[in-house]
């Protein structure tokens, strides 16, 4: 059997840091051929190697069998390769069309030639039944839709290699299982794909074989129908894996944060991006808002901390209204926030480990006097949360914060935010971008606090995160809450309907 | 505590690689501009301070002072993320409030007047810091454009104001301040042989030190840092950014201020002259503050080291060089220190090359 790609022992280095180590991905005509692997473990590496982003240390590139340089990703595109990013690469204020076209736009005497390129984009879309209007906005049209822009784009310039990267990470189920017959229909058509995930189901699905990187080593190519998830997720994570949650029936008890005629105003004027929303955690319960990235949950967290002014309505804690309270006095009053971008606002990166762990209780007693800090306070304090709570790195508590992976920077502000025994805690998609290990670690510790009688929020965009971990379910479409249910009532394909707004519950939850 | 300690060396060695730079390009501008005598301006400028022996040291510390307190009030708002270009006005506005209460409070008692000078000075370039502060802290205008402004309003109203309260007509210039007023020489003009030195200079070293214990050791410091590094975090931690904002640029323009004293009140036979020219010792607190990488301690003797080299400048006259080729020196050197980025670089690609080799030679 020939490869249309093959990229034998790639070795990639940053530095004294090995991101692949000897890497071989065998890309077989006509297959779907996933990438799996935790984050971090060289997946995204690999594929810039090829799309000539980075050069490779070590290795060769083979096309056909043939040795090919990759120095740019315009070699890349003219060898045909074409790739859909995680994070779509698209302008917002040009049409579907423009898009699709742009960079291969076909002129006559420097003026463009729309017509045929229209011809041939609906051509695609008909036979791959993407109903895309290509006059809209990409700004107007859904996430989904952006992504067939993506791929019609990856099609218009006939690339034969495709390559996505978890492409179902901002999908709901439906689409994703649409997403699924595309990718299978363009194997039929010969082209080849390679399919970056770390999503099991989705490999289970659809893909021939398997290549499983592991803290940029390779493990091994398997195919797929011939090992079980368990065994794959052992692969990646090199040790047996959980894939479920334990945990104890919930006793959910009084109300401890009530949040009340919530309005908040979006980014851009005059759209509200969260509507009138009400909704009350109580004791004992973990109450997960679900949604699409985008509706409203952002404004949402940012609007009941504090660091988004409101519009109006009211957030209480504990019967105590917090509405116009500083964030300082929220914090004292029970209030921790895991935010949904740490690197922004959980911690200041140029800080060492202590100073990190302590930017909320600096000024407290215990760690200064007349206004001098008490170093030795706190790197007591530092060395304590350390133990506690695993966070490893290089050199302790003086350890600079940028420098740490993002599973024990995560772990840094969970040890910070938890030591200060909240009331309710507010976690935003609290396991984004961590290994399995790590994931594990932040659900059993969310868990801990519920156990405790304490009241959790759990923002989410991953539907296995959502149905495994929460007592209740709110979701969240297009910043009002169209849903509240109980997990174990509801099917995730009557989730992903909420989500994409096609099915309105309750409109606000009855008290 | 190995690496803190490495980052310091780095930090240092690049700081010493942007200045042998500097001066490289100096001695080719001087070889350019008059080659027989190219050698000689150098070495002057590389003796510095150490060719008039005791005098000559004491007018480095008198020409360091005012810009040790420009780059400190630069360096420290650098610390909290904010650019104070307005250190300029800051230093005016401070010059004039000293000179103004030196010539006209004459009512004050010897020993409380000269006090009384400074913290006018003080007062007023915070007043002159506070501007930027607020326009920044509460309707995000960049202190970068308002800085400018401020040195320009600075400027122009103080040469106004000079016009109009305490003028000298045929000098075109301030009048003379009062004796009380001027600051004590402490003797120091004896230890340094008739040198411009004076108080000036210790209390530029106190500042240093308030500066770098509030930053490194007090809770301020640290929210100031904090904000500095990274404002969201700050806010999300509780911390008052606007607040912070607005402290941070008002203690800088103070220290500015009180910079500008110092120069205006030495009694070197220096005044303020009614020119339309924007204060240099404020553009020259950047230089000092990028040279000594906005630390402290980095600051004072970033500033020794401009004040060295402008006296070598001075005496490399004396090879017929102007005097405007030393301020294209400072410029080159500060340039190269602008570059430090790069050559911190270069200097841990360095270590890295060195360490591959020591550790290949270990497998081996």
């Amino acid at each position: 059997m020939s490869y249309v790609i093959e990229m034998n022992h790639i070795t990639k280095q940053f530095g004294s840091f090995k991101a692949n180590d000897d890497v071989t991905l065998q890309l077989e005509k006509g297959e779907i051929h996933a990438l799996l692997g935790e984050n971090g473990a060289g997946k995204s590496t690999l594929m810039s190697v090829l799309f000539g982003l980075y050069q490779p240390e070590q290795g060769e590139i083979k096309m056909n069998g043939k040795p090919v340089k990759i120095n740019n990703p315009n070699d890349a595109n003219e060898l045909g390769i074409g790739m859909v990013h995680q994070h779509f690469k698209l302008v917002h204020n040009f049409t579907v069309l423009e898009s699709i076209v742009l960079g291969r736009e076909t002129t006559k005497i420097g003026i463009l030639k729309m017509d045929e390129a229209r011809k041939k984009v609906m051509e695609l879309s008909k036979r791959y039944k993407f109903k895309i209007d290509p006059d809209a906005y990409i700004s107007d049209i859904t996430v989904g839709m952006q992504q067939r822009v993506e791929i019609l784009k990856m099609l218009y310039c006939d690339n034969e290699i495709l390559i996505f990267d978890e492409p179902t990470a901002v999908l709901i189920p439906q689409e994703i299982s649409e997403l699924m017959k595309v990718m299978k229909q363009l194997v039929a058509e010969g082209k080849s794909i390679i399919f970056i995930t770390h999503k099991l189901n989705e490999i289970k699905e659809v893909a021939n074989r398997c290549s499983v990187l592991r803290k940029g080593k390779y493990i091994g190519t398997v195919n797929v129908a011939d090992i079980s998830k368990e065994e794959m997720s052992e692969m990646m994570v090199g040790r047996k894996v959980n894939l479920v949650v334990n945990k104890k029936e919930a006793t959910q008890g009084e109300p401890v944060l009530e949040v009340k005629n919530l309005t908040v105003k979006g980014k851009t004027a005059g759209k509200d991006a969260v509507k009138d929303v009400s909704f009350t955690v109580h004791k004992g319960e973990i109450l997960c808002v679900a949604g699409i990235d985008g509706n409203g949950q952002s404004e949402l967290i940012y609007g009941i901390t504090g660091l988004m002014p409101i519009e109006k309505g009211q957030v209480i804690l504990n019967g105590k209204d917090i509405t116009k309270e500083s964030i300082r006095q929220k914090c004292l009053d029970g209030l921790a926030h895991i935010p949904e971008d740490r690197h922004k606002d959980g911690l200041v990166l140029d800080y060492t480990l202590q100073n990190n762990l302590v930017l909320q209780t600096y000024y407290s007693d215990r760690f200064q006097k007349n206004g001098f800090l008490k170093f030795d306070e706190i790197r007591e304090f530092a060395k304590g949360l350390i133990e506690k709570f695993d966070i490893r790195c290089g050199q302790g508590e003086d350890s600079v914060t940028r420098g740490m992976s993002g599973g024990n920077q995560q772990k840094a502000i969970i040890a910070r935010e938890l030591d200060r025994n909240p009331e309710i805690v507010i976690a935003v998609q609290p396991v984004r971008g961590l290994d399995v290990g790590a994931i594990e670690y932040i659900h059993k510790q969310l868990i801990a606090q519920r156990d405790a009688g304490k009241a959790v929020l759990l923002v989410s965009l991953e539907l296995d995160e959502v149905m495994n971990l929460s007592d209740r379910i709110v979701v969240m479409y297009e910043g009002e809450i169209v849903a509240d249910v109980n997990p174990q009532e509801i099917t995730r394909e009557e989730l992903g309907l909420y989500m994409a707004g096609a099915k309105r519950g309750v409109k606000n939850e009855e008290n | 505590m190995k690496k803190i300690n490495n980052e310091r060396f780095v930090g240092l060695s690049a700081s010493v690689l942007a200045i042998l730079c500097g001066l490289l390009f100096g001695f080719i501008l001087l070889l350019v501009t008059n080659p027989s005598q190219a050698v000689n301006g150098f070495l002057m400028i590389v003796q510095g301070g150490f060719t008039d022996g005791m005098k000559g040291i004491g007018d480095v510390l008198y020409y360091a002072t005012p810009i040790i307190m420009t780059g400190l009030s630069v360096g420290f708002a650098f610390k909290t993320g904010l650019f104070n270009i307005g250190a300029s006005g800051q230093f005016a506005a401070g010059a004039f409030a000293a000179v103004f209460v030196g010539i006209k409070w004459t009512f004050l008692p010897a020993g409380i007047h000269v006090i009384v000078c400074l913290i006018a000075a003080i007062l007023a370039g915070a007043l002159w810091g506070i501007v930027p502060g607020l326009l920044k802290a509460y309707f995000n205008v960049s202190e970068v454009i308002s800085g400018i402004m401020m040195n320009y309003i600075g400027m122009s109203l103080v040469n106004l104001l000079i016009r109009t309260s305490i003028y000298d007509q045929l000098k075109n210039q301030s009048l003379p301040v009062a004796e009380t007023a001027v600051l004590s020489k402490m003797g120091l003009n004896k230890v340094f042989d008739g040198a411009n030195i004076n108080a000036g200079i210790i209390i530029a070293v106190i500042c240093v030190i308030l500066v770098y214990i509030i930053l490194e050791k007090t809770t301020f410091g640290f929210e100031l840092k904090a904000c500095g590094l990274n404002t969201n975090a700050s806010k999300y931690a509780g911390i008052n950014e606007k607040r912070n904002i607005v402290l941070s640029i008002v203690i800088a323009g103070a220290l500015a201020g009180l910079g500008g004293a110092l120069l205006y009140l030495a009694g070197s036979g220096k005044f303020l002259q009614v020119l339309d020219v924007v204060a240099p010792e404020g553009f020259a607190g950047i230089s000092v503050a990028l040279l000594g990488s906005s630390n402290p301690i980095g600051i004072l003797f970033a500033g020794l080291f401009i004040g060295y080299i402008t006296v070598g400048g001075y005496n490399m006259q004396l090879y017929g060089f102007v005097s405007e080729a030393i301020d294209i020196i400072i410029a080159a050197i500060v340039y190269c220190g602008a570059l430090s980025l790069l050559f911190k670089t270069l200097i841990y690609k360095f270590q890295m090359k060195k360490r591959n080799k020591n550790n290949k030679k270990e497998e081996a």
